[in-house]
């Protein structure tokens, strides 16, 4: 009788039915949606921050003082200590590896540039534009394409296993040289495959594949910094605290949480003869410019959430109001109010799980389609979420009905029957 | 008692005599509303709650912006003057700066030279104006600012270079030497930390050398910061005007992701809100359809019935409205109050698009199951069928 009952309630009154329905379809999916975006927003606003670029640099640890003014390097070239470019590919080895969007190693040299009869000296940049570097099993590429996005070139980049070179904007204006053309650097004959942009002291000099630098320097393998573009977690109290200071599991913990500090502290214990240091400028800011927004979205979702909660309770009561007439017949034909509320609250549950399942499907879809449009990457939501999601959609539509159902409950079957009230 | 109660219907039949033909339509408006104060109440709720909610993300989705590109700010200087073929910068040029700035940013002079240290080491010292950096260069990490003349600024790694043991130390440019006292040290992780700084007139009156760089944080817009750097461009003709572009396309990028994510989640709250608003004025409209009856058997005309409604509709959602629009600015100070630490100012330009949206809303609910139960016989509602 009670299967039956809550069987031809759903098959007789589809109008009825279908509004709360929608309600709680539409409730779960903006939760759904809403949720899955601001579990993802951090990464991906930390993602867009990286264009800021790299946050961390790598320098050698015995080093001379840089002496860098507008860009021009005046340290005698061979001066000072190098890093190893055989070292760098162990940065993926490191315990948050995968943190690690982007790396390039820079090494300045001096060149003597011969165009139409002159010879200037001048900074040549050597680095990696987009190289392929493997560690272990691991394959990737990077280079200033990843860590400085903000470097434009008309042209084409050069391939980092070539001889070519990018000219900076101002040098190639100075110089009225084009893409293509061929240019004659310390006496090797290179061709210039693009022109570089980068609003910096870059806009000067000459970028090349970093071994070039090496070979014009006369020092295989030798490399003067190495930019490294990480993603961290905005720098806290414990963060700053000097790890040799500190006891075993805080030291883990620390260790272990993707920090600037802890991941600079890594990259020295990676490279050998390495001081790795956080660039505060990039990485302090950073930090804060995440927590707001992660800040800002969690609040949005907390009332959104609260939102569609109130949105489903609203659809029910208005739902279970409508049925005074029918309370108050089941109760004059000796129904009791706890058969009442059960048929009701069974209704509830069975709308709330078809509502949640379609719900979380086109939050999926939903969350998904604001991840591709804004961020034109995945939000992927774990399904994990599911069961929670469900569990929340009966609970809220529970609570919206309990109000009413016990109003329903407590009514006369007179008055109900008679529709006064 | 009676004499009293007399009096009063007196008096009541009086003023109703008196009033005008009109004054039946509110009282049917205001009586409705207060007899059935529950239901009435609840749907004014859930208006109150969907134009609160609205106004406070269309606040904040303006606010935003403004907010997060102060937070932006805290990465220094979006624009670099720089004199010309490595000449210094004109000597009026941080005034003329400051003139085109007007209010709208920061900007902080620099000069650079390459000095030797007593044992002969070569070291970048740069001269600077240190109130300025301090609210420019926000990260600079400095353990002790320098207060008096002849006191340096010096970067961690400059530090063993120059004065390893944090005594006097003397700096030579161009024949001319001179003392100075370590004040503290300065770590950013970046070239600063290979410099020493001092402070402006001790740095031009022993080296000569004048400013020939000025870093400039300007707030605002795109557009307003390029209107800047036009100005400037004009302002100074012997600098050469750049922005700093990982900076500047960094900020768009973020700022422009926020904004959309923001504008998404509110479109999403905003049409749930309203959904709410929407059942529960369905079913407040539906259940009196015995008064539309009893209205159109005593031969209220279509039109007066729709009036009826529409008023009553109209001036829920105008009241929600406006009560959701006073909590809507509150809550949106106070998210602005626990997450950027400023209140967000209050947008009264929001407020016609809430009232508008809201009276929409709500007549839309309205008139939907009116145009419904018109066509049906006031005879069939009144027997419960």
């Amino acid at each position: 009788m009670f299967v039956r009952l809550v069987y031809e309630s759903f098959r007789r009154q589809k109008r009825r039915k279908a509004l709360a329905a929608v309600a709680i379809t539409l409730g779960v999916t903006v939760a759904t949606a809403m949720i899955a975006v601001a579990t993802d927003i951090g990464d991906k606003i930390n993602r867009e921050l990286r264009t800021i670029g790299a946050n961390i640099l790598v320098t050698p640890q015995e080093d001379t003082l840089d002496l860098e003014i507008g860009g021009v390097n005046l340290k005698p070239p061979s001066d000072g200590a190098f890093l190893n470019e055989a070292d760098l590919p162990r940065i993926k080895g490191t315990f948050w590896h995968n943190n690690i969007t982007g790396f390039a190693p820079m090494l300045p040299v001096s060149v003597a540039l011969e165009w139409n009869g002159r010879t200037e000296n001048l900074t040549l940049l050597g680095t990696y534009f987009a190289k392929p570097v493997s560690f272990g099993k691991e394959e990737f590429t990077t280079g200033v394409r990843t860590t400085h996005p903000w470097w434009r070139v008309s042209g084409a980049w050069p391939d980092d296993s070539s001889r070519d070179v990018l000219l900076g904007e101002r040098l190639a204006a100075r110089l009225s040289a084009k893409p293509g053309d061929d240019l004659t650097l310390s006496g090797r004959q290179l061709q210039v495959s693009g022109i570089l942009s980068t609003g910096s002291s870059e806009d000067d000099q000459i970028v090349a594949p970093i071994a070039l630098a090496q070979e014009i320097l006369g020092k295989p393998g030798a490399v003067r910094r190495v930019y490294v573009s990480a993603l961290t977690k905005p720098e806290d109290a414990l963060a700053r605290r000097d790890p040799r200071s500190m006891s075993g599991p805080v030291y883990d913990r620390w260790y272990c949480s993707p920090y600037p500090q802890s991941i600079a502290f890594q990259l020295q214990e990676a490279i050998p003869h390495s001081h790795a240091e956080q660039i505060r400028q990039v990485a302090l800011n950073e930090g804060a410019v995440l927590t707001q927004i992660e800040g800002l979205i969690f609040l949005i979702t907390l009332a959104a959430l609260s939102a569609s909660a109130l949105a489903v309770s609203a659809a029910m009561a208005t739902s279970i109001f409508e049925r005074r007439a029918e309370v108050g017949l089941m109760k004059a034909l000796g129904a009791g109010k706890l058969a009442v509320a059960s048929i009701f609250f069974a209704e509830a549950a069975l709308l709330a799980l078809i509502g949640g399942f379609v719900g979380f499907a086109a939050g999926g879809l939903l969350a998904h389609q604001i991840g591709r449009s804004i961020f034109d990457s995945q939000i992927a939501i774990s399904p994990v979420l599911l069961p929670v999601t469900l569990a929340i959609a009966v609970i809220v539509t529970f609570a919206g009905s309990a109000a009413a159902i016990r109003k329903a409950v407590r009514l006369d079957p007179v008055f109900a029957l008679r529709g006064e009230l | 008692m009676s004499g009293r109660a007399l009096n009063s219907a007196q008096k009541l039949a009086v003023s109703r005599a008196q009033s005008p033909h009109t004054s039946m339509f509110f009282r049917m408006l205001v009586r409705a509303a207060v007899l059935r104060r529950g239901r009435a109440a609840s749907a004014l709720f859930a208006m109150v709650v969907a134009a609160a909610v609205a106004t406070a993300m269309l606040n904040l989705y303006v606010d935003v912006q403004a907010k997060l590109r102060r937070e932006f700010r805290n990465y220094g200087a979006n624009i670099i003057l720089v004199g010309r073929d490595d000449a210094s910068l004109p000597a009026d040029a941080l005034s003329q700066v400051e003139s085109v700035l007007a209010g709208r940013g920061v900007a902080a002079p620099f000069a650079l030279i390459v000095a030797r240290t007593s044992d002969g080491q070569p070291v970048v010292v740069a001269g600077a104006d240190f109130d300025r950096v301090r609210q420019l260069d926000r990260w600079w990490s400095v353990s002790n600012w320098p207060s008096a003349p002849q006191q340096a600024l010096i970067g961690v790694r400059a530090m063993s270079v120059v004065s390893p043991k944090n005594q006097p130390f003397g700096l030579s440019f161009r024949g001319q030497t001179l003392q100075f006292t370590p004040a503290g040290t300065l770590r950013t992780g970046a070239a600063e930390d290979s410099r020493v700084y001092l402070s402006l007139p001790d740095f031009v009156s022993w080296t000569g050398v004048q400013p020939s760089t000025i870093e400039v944080a300007a707030t605002g817009s795109p557009e307003e910061i390029t209107a800047i750097m036009r100005q400037l461009e004009r302002a100074i003709p012997s600098a050469d005007v750049r922005p700093v572009r990982q900076i500047v396309e960094g900020e768009a990028r973020v700022l422009g992701k926020t904004r959309a994510t923001l504008l998404a989640a509110a479109a999403l709250i905003i049409l749930t809100a309203a959904l709410c608003v929407l059942s529960t004025l369905l079913g407040w409209v539906f259940d009196r359809r015995r008064d539309f009856a009893i209205m159109k058997a005593l031969g209220a005309s279509d039109r007066l019935l729709n009036g009826f409604f529409a008023a009553e509709a109209a001036a829920l959602g105008g009241a929600g409205a406006v009560i959701g629009f006073v909590l809507g600015i509150g809550l949106a100070a106070w998210i602005g109050r626990v997450n950027f630490h400023t209140p967000v100012v209050p947008r009264f330009s929001v407020l016609p698009f809430v009232l508008a949206g809201g009276i929409v809303v709500t007549l839309l609910a309205a008139i939907l199951p009116i145009s419904l139960l018109r066509r049906v016989q006031p005879a069939v509602i009144l027997r419960g069928e």
